[in-house]
């Protein structure tokens, strides 16, 4: 029994990981088609170098994901202290609503802000990207602060405010402090959200303002090129920092 | 404890909890810090999704928007045969990759966390990667393995299963199996949160009452897992109806999914009105789930009114 388990589990993440190594292994493969291998080189990657627009693309993406994780990460943290230490009218539908984005699907979210922007005459392009990701960012980095908050005594605040804190000194120089990990895990969680985000670009992003997904995108439906495969390394090697990153961080409880 | 960032996640929302002080003084802090969330949520999630209500309602207009008049010929032409088929297509890979993920991450999601190992929080940071991996890229990198000159033939081919390479994309198998592929991770992590939280001492309880193996998994560990099932599920299916470009990497457009319809509507066909209606029935399946899933948590959860 304890034989087919460790199996089980081996097979999972067999289906789970095989695919991404056989991609990394073909994007240092010179050869053009087939899976004969025929050595080790960096040709794609020095092709993706040299494309103008790819770079482009890249750039934007990376902008827009700085910047909807920042944004997110202040609404959201502001948000979750305001969810754990205040009790207010309407507090359980603001959770909903939080629970209720955190779970609706891209299609979904990618439709009705299309129609939003379009009502409100926003051009589709960085501005309504940054908006759009900011968004679906948002109950995630609530939930992760959230949920660190919840771990924690609550006499530790109540301890500042003895010692004559003000609600803001309580906040600013304890409470803040002690969600930090889970901000920071929060952030490169959202960083990682919009860099990997097809299907909600897609929708409300210009002609003017390509960004990562969406170029790979088109070149996967233009047809296989090699320089898709380092592109797609690249992105998986990204999400690895950062989801292991966060993963670390979060992890690393103070004792 | 050990603490996964995307299991944290899943963490039941506790609708019922109410610490004791419910009334602190309200002061500026207070406003400033739930006014921006709330503002931004109603801004970019209820009045967008408020506006699409009620454009399925309209009728489209020459220029391709709205025109203000209302009519329920939308939703009517949603019954229509043709669109139906792409519905009836569209949820049953959409159920069929639910259930297949089901099936596989149940045992994988326990045995996971039943492990008794240090291996344990490094094999959950594993399956937690590929949650926050790029989903088209995660696609094409099954594409390759199912190509005609790709790993999977050659691999059937040098074990001659087969003669010659047998064609494995552009079929629905394919899309099902990029559905699995990709959102494999969305149905383990919220099972194995339930399964980590499931108190022991029920099931050792119900085994000292002289329930057997089976009885014990149907009648304790099953309901008691419950929310953690539903919330994967939800996790699974709805992505699965939307996941548009699935189709384009790895089955050609012909097998329509619902977020190929949708595509189509909004952004080429520009039917808003009708697209909404169809995003709007979308909107209605996941308020089911939704309700389901907070009835189990009402009805299961160890603290619940069960």
């Amino acid at each position: 029994m304890a034989r087919l388990k460790t199996a089980y589990l081996a097979l999972v993440f067999g289906f789970l990981y095989l695919p991404m190594v056989v991609l990394i292994l073909y994007s240092f493969n010179p050869s053009k088609y087939g899976i004969r291998w025929a050595g080790f080189s960096l040709d794609w990657y020095r092709n993706l170098a040299t494309d103008a627009g790819l770079i482009e693309a890249a750039l934007n993406s990376l902008l827009v994901a700085s910047l909807a994780a920042s944004l997110a990460c202040l609404v959201g943290t502001v948000g979750a202290i305001g969810l754990h230490r205040y009790r207010f009218r309407g507090r359980h539908w603001l959770q909903g609503l939080l629970l209720v984005t955190l779970m609706s699907p891209d299609m979904v979210m990618a439709v009705s802000l299309l129609v939003l922007f379009i009502a409100l005459h926003i051009k589709l392009g960085f501005w309504s990207l940054l908006l759009s990701h900011t968004t679906f960012c948002l109950p995630f980095v609530t939930a992760t602060v959230q949920s660190r908050l919840q771990g924690f005594d609550r006499y530790l605040i109540e301890a500042a405010q003895d010692l004559g804190a003000c609600e803001w000194q309580a906040i600013r120089q304890v409470m803040l402090p002690l969600a930090m990990p889970a901000i920071l895990a929060g952030w490169m969680l959202s960083f990682a959200l919009s860099l990997d985000d097809v299907v909600v670009s897609f929708f409300v992003t210009g002609p003017a303002f390509d960004v990562l997904p969406l170029k790979i995108y088109s070149m996967v439906r233009m047809g296989v090129k090699p320089e898709v495969n380092a592109l797609a390394a690249l992105l998986f090697a990204a999400s690895v920092v950062l989801v292991g990153g966060a993963q670390w961080i979060l992890q690393r409880r103070p004792q | 404890m050990l603490s996964a960032t995307a299991a944290n996640v899943f963490m039941p929302i506790q609708f019922n909890r109410r610490p004791r002080d419910a009334m602190r003084p309200a002061g500026f802090f207070k406003t400033f810090a739930i006014a921006p969330l709330a503002g931004w949520l109603l801004l970019f999630v209820l009045i967008p999704n408020a506006l699409v209500l009620a454009a399925s309602f309209l009728r489209r207009d020459e220029s391709g928007f709205v025109e203000l008049s209302l009519t329920l010929g939308n939703y009517r032409r949603l019954l229509d045969p043709v669109y139906l088929r792409v519905f009836a297509h569209s949820l049953v890979l959409a159920c069929a990759a639910t259930v297949l993920c089901l099936v596989l991450a149940y045992p994988f999601a326990y045995w996971l966390a039943r492990l008794r190992s240090g291996l344990r929080p490094l094999l959950l940071t594993l399956v937690v990667v590929p949650f926050w991996t790029n989903s088209l890229v995660r696609v094409y990198a099954i594409r390759a393995l199912l190509a005609a000159k790709g790993l999977m033939n050659n691999t059937l081919l040098v074990l001659g299963l087969i003669d010659e390479p047998i064609r494995l994309l552009y079929t629905p198998a394919a899309v099902l199996i990029g559905m699995v592929y990709v959102l494999l991770p969305f149905m383990i992590l919220p099972l194995y949160n339930s399964i980590e939280k499931l108190d022991r001492r029920l099931v050792e309880a119900a085994a000292d009452l002289g329930a057997g193996p089976w009885r014990r998994f149907i009648e304790v560990i099953l309901p008691l897992t419950l929310p953690g099932i539903i919330s994967g599920s939800l996790l699974v299916f709805m992505p699965a109806l939307g996941l548009f470009f699935i189709t384009d990497v790895l089955g050609g457009s012909r097998d329509l999914l619902l977020g190929n319809f949708l595509k189509d509507q909004f952004l080429d066909a520009r039917d808003w009105p009708f697209g909404a209606a169809a995003s709007m029935a979308l909107i209605g399946l996941l308020g089911l789930f939704l309700a389901a899933y907070a009835f189990s948590l009402k009805r299961f959860s160890p603290g619940g009114e069960a």
